[in-house]
């Protein structure tokens, strides 16, 4: 990075691509005599090709087709993405031209794809070894589709501690990425590179969430006091933090188009949004391994505790905050030795599959009562028919390996 | 001897167990020659039932009543009016019931009946219409009381209101137990000698028996038990009077000495999610199926108590509870709670205390761990379910129904 670059300012966009392989309604008649736990019968909730093709046409091909725009017009503009394996999968499988439109993207050599889990997992939590074979697949399909090897790390839910940057500046990576969390920033402000405790070259960014999720969940909320929103209101507040280099903006892809609607605007301020940024000489955009290499470490960040972008609490407690995502998880997790001892490439990916994150959150029942964004994003009519869903599979998995001469 | 029999539901559209007790009682009855009139509270096809009439109480401009959803006969229940135009409405409990009482108070003046016999609080109201209207000696019978039904609380006091005046006025009440019995003295202030305990019985048509040799529905529990798995079956609605939420307590102990143990729980009720978080609660997700409401009549139900290497009933209040007879026919041992009606007749069955979670969880592991044990029970209790019938208690109903009918005419001619 030249001189001149590094005192510019800089939007580092970055967008998190997933679907998971929801389950069907499997019932303990299933078990023991299909395995086909993600196989929804067509017009469902819970068919997966269904709800790809839906978001296909409300979010990705739309969002990508004004992201190509930006990338066109606009020299300077850059983002970032991470896509989940088995949303890449199921691309592949059900809507290619999107897939064909993220390779057109990330050929233009102006979008970094970040690493993950394959299987949006919490693998990091319960099982290293699992995390790192998932990591490596994600590292496999992004090299076989995109050709480009990433260079930065998010983990599932943006899940962050000291721990895990640790692994990842182990594992080479130049950045990773967490929630600008106050209880953790203390009186730092995000828009800055830090340095993770006890690593000596990772940088760490850290999400604006206030300005990240005044696009992503406040953007169409006409309740807000600042609704409604537009771009030169958005570039005033950017103003605020005239002497800091960085604005992060971290967010679900999915906020356009599907969680705010077209009908809402998104797509316009999206398009808008480099044009008004750029208007100032002294602005950029950069991916995110970029903003990691253009800036020092300002500080130090300690964070012993485990974060993530989730709730008020901006803990894992979506996930596996009641017993049922806690027994459910680790009775999973459970079965990992035996899995992978099976050798049998089928139930490996089948368990795999079932570690997907999405599934605990569907059994949350945190604000259950108040239908909120939680009940929103669930095919499933209540958490328990989610978790015995989940539970009937996992009981399949058990079946599968008693049958294959395991002691279960 | 001309009965009318007010009902609230027969089979298949059965909920509970007084369907099938009002079913196979008045089939006996109707053998020994009574002649039955069984007015229900919604329209159905009741086209296999030829040994009585059955009527649907209809409305005055009602084509047709639509009856509430599976699981809700003893909560509030909801019911579609059909109107002559074909249009719909909805009505609620408490307006079907008083018009089912007008149906009835009419009906029992159009034929030349000797009794009116009435099940459970949900008819008492057409009951004492009907009675109102003709007179006519008033048989009540108790298949459970709201005592039983809020566990041992007291419940709905509007609906017990309605159970103490139904019971005050009848001429005679059958009660399904003794401990039903006692709970009438003892909660109702009715004189003893006014009720007469009437045990169920439960008779079995071949197709409902072991001998049912096709495929168990429940693959994955059958697999397992080769897999050395023992399987726990209990099954009902999940309510409080059920006392699921003790077997749960029990299981844990279970598991805790014998870890390839499952227990399956069949049934709705407004239990179910809070059973569901107590099973993850206490670390038993990987141990606890649920399976939700399964038809009671249909081959999943018999399957699951086929599957099961023990049935536990472990009831904190149960007048009767027929569900173990449906154990014994297919040759499934039973574990039932010493507070369950049907405890007073069977024999052939390990029994405990409802709250007695050691002992529970000791005798769960026994049956699972000894296969003699297992056997045994299932032998002995397929065979004393195999004795069960109904003509004794269908006499004793006929000889009560004789003598009153006969004080009622006596009195009439005086």
């Amino acid at each position: 990075m030249s001189e001149v670059t590094q005192r510019k300012r800089a939007i580092v966009l970055y967008l998190h691509v997933h679907q998971p392989y929801r389950i069907r309604h499997y019932t303990i008649f299933d078990a023991g005599r299909t395995h086909d736990y993600f196989n929804a019968p067509e017009g469902s909730r819970e068919n997966n090709a269904d709800i790809v093709r839906k978001v296909a046409q409300k979010s990705y091909l739309p969002t990508n087709e004004r992201l190509m725009r930006m990338i066109e017009h606009n020299p300077q503009f850059r983002l970032s993405l991470s896509i989940t394996g088995t949303v890449l999968e199921q691309l592949e499988a059900y809507a290619p031209e999107v897939l064909q439109s993220f390779q057109n993207l990330v050929a233009t050599g102006r979008v970094e794809i970040v690493a993950e889990t394959y299987h949006h997992s919490l693998a990091f939590f319960y099982n290293r070894y699992e995390f790192e074979s998932q990591v490596q697949m994600h590292r496999d399909i992004v090299r076989r589709l995109f050709g480009v090897t990433p260079t930065a790390f998010r983990n599932t839910e943006l899940s962050y501690n000291n721990d895990l940057a640790y692994w990842a500046d182990q594992a080479g990576y130049k950045a990773i990425l967490c929630e600008g969390w106050d209880p953790v920033l203390g009186w730092r402000s995000p828009n800055f590179a830090y340095r993770p405790a006890h690593t000596e070259n990772i940088k760490l960014l850290t999400k604006n969430y206030k300005l990240s999720d005044d696009i992503a969940f406040r953007f169409s909320n006409r309740e807000w006091s600042e609704f409604p929103m537009t771009v030169d209101k958005f570039m005033l507040w950017t103003k605020d933090s005239w002497d800091q280099p960085l604005i992060n903006l971290f967010m679900d892809y999915e906020t356009f188009g599907e969680h705010q609607w077209e009908d809402s605007g998104i797509f316009d301020f999206l398009e808008h949004l480099p044009k008004a940024w750029l208007a100032t000489p002294e602005h950029t955009f950069m991916t995110v391994t970029e903003a990691a290499e253009a800036y020092d470490a300002a500080d130090e960040i300690d964070c012993p505790q485990t974060i993530t972008w989730a709730d008020t609490e901006r803990d894992l407690t979506a996930w596996l905050g009641n017993k049922m995502q806690q027994g459910a998880i680790a009775n999973l997790y459970g079965l990992a030795e035996m899995i992978m001892q099976s050798e049998d490439l089928s139930l490996i990916e089948d368990w795999r599959k079932l570690q997907t994150s999405d599934h605990f959150y569907y059994m949350c029942t945190k604000y259950f009562t108040d239908g909120d964004v939680h009940a929103y994003f669930s095919p499933y009519e209540t958490p328990y028919e989610a978790y015995i869903a989940f539970m009937n599979s996992y009981h399949d998995l058990k079946y599968r390996l008693a049958e294959k001469g395991f002691s279960v | 001897m001309k009965v009318l029999m007010l009902g609230w539901e027969l089979p298949p559209h059965h909920t509970g167990g007084m369907g099938i007790v009002c079913y196979q009682m008045c089939k006996q009855l109707a053998r020994t020659g009574a002649q039955i009139e069984f007015v229900l509270p919604y329209t159905a096809d009741f086209s296999h039932i030829d040994f009585m009439n059955i009527n649907p109480a209809l409305p005055d401009d009602v084509e047709q009543v639509i009856g509430g959803q599976a699981g809700s006969t003893y909560d509030s229940q909801y019911f579609e009016y059909v109107l002559g135009d074909g249009s719909t409405r909805g009505a609620a409990m408490s307006e079907h019931q008083s018009n089912f009482a007008t149906y009835a108070a009419r009906l029992v003046q159009m034929g030349d009946y000797d009794v009116i016999h009435a099940h459970d609080w949900l008819t008492f109201r057409a009951a004492l219409a009907a009675k109102q209207a003709s007179g006519l000696p008033l048989f009540v019978h108790i298949h459970s009381t709201e005592y039983d039904r809020s566990g041992g609380n007291s419940g709905n006091p509007l609906v017990r209101e309605i159970e103490y005046i139904g019971l005050h006025l009848a001429d005679k009440i059958f009660a399904v137990s003794q401990a039903t019995k006692d709970t009438i003295v003892r909660e109702y202030g009715i004189a003893p000698s006014k009720i007469e305990v009437v045990h169920n019985a439960m008779e079995f048509q071949a197709h409902e028996l072991y001998e049912d040799v096709s495929e168990n529905a429940f693959h994955y529990l059958e697999r397992m038990q080769a897999h050395g798995y023992g399987v726990v079956v209990s099954a009902g609605r999940l309510t409080i009077q059920k006392g699921l939420s003790n077997l749960l307590q029990a299981f844990r102990k279970v598991v805790d000495v014998r870890s390839k143990s499952l227990l399956l729980i069949v049934g709705p009720g407004e239990q179910y999610h809070e059973l569901i978080e107590q099973a993850a609660e206490l670390g038993l997700s990987g141990n606890v199926i649920f399976t939700g409401h399964l038809n009671g009549t249909g081959k999943q139900w018999r399957d699951a108590f086929r599957a099961g290497n023990l049935f536990v009933m472990p009831s904190v209040s149960e007048p009767f509870g027929l569900t173990p007879f449906e154990a014994l026919a297919q040759r499934t041992p039973a574990l039932i709670s010493k507070q369950t009606g049907v405890s007073e007749i069977l024999h052939s069955v390990l029994k405990v205390d409802f709250w007695d979670l050691d002992e529970m969880a000791n005798k769960i592991v026994s049956v699972l761990d000894h296969k003699d044990l297992e056997e045994t029970l299932a032998d002995e209790g397929h065979e004393e379910l195999m004795k069960q019938s109904w003509k004794k208690p269908a006499e004793q109903v006929l000889h009560h129904y004789h003598r009153h009918a006969a004080e009622h005419r006596e009195l009439a001619y005086v």
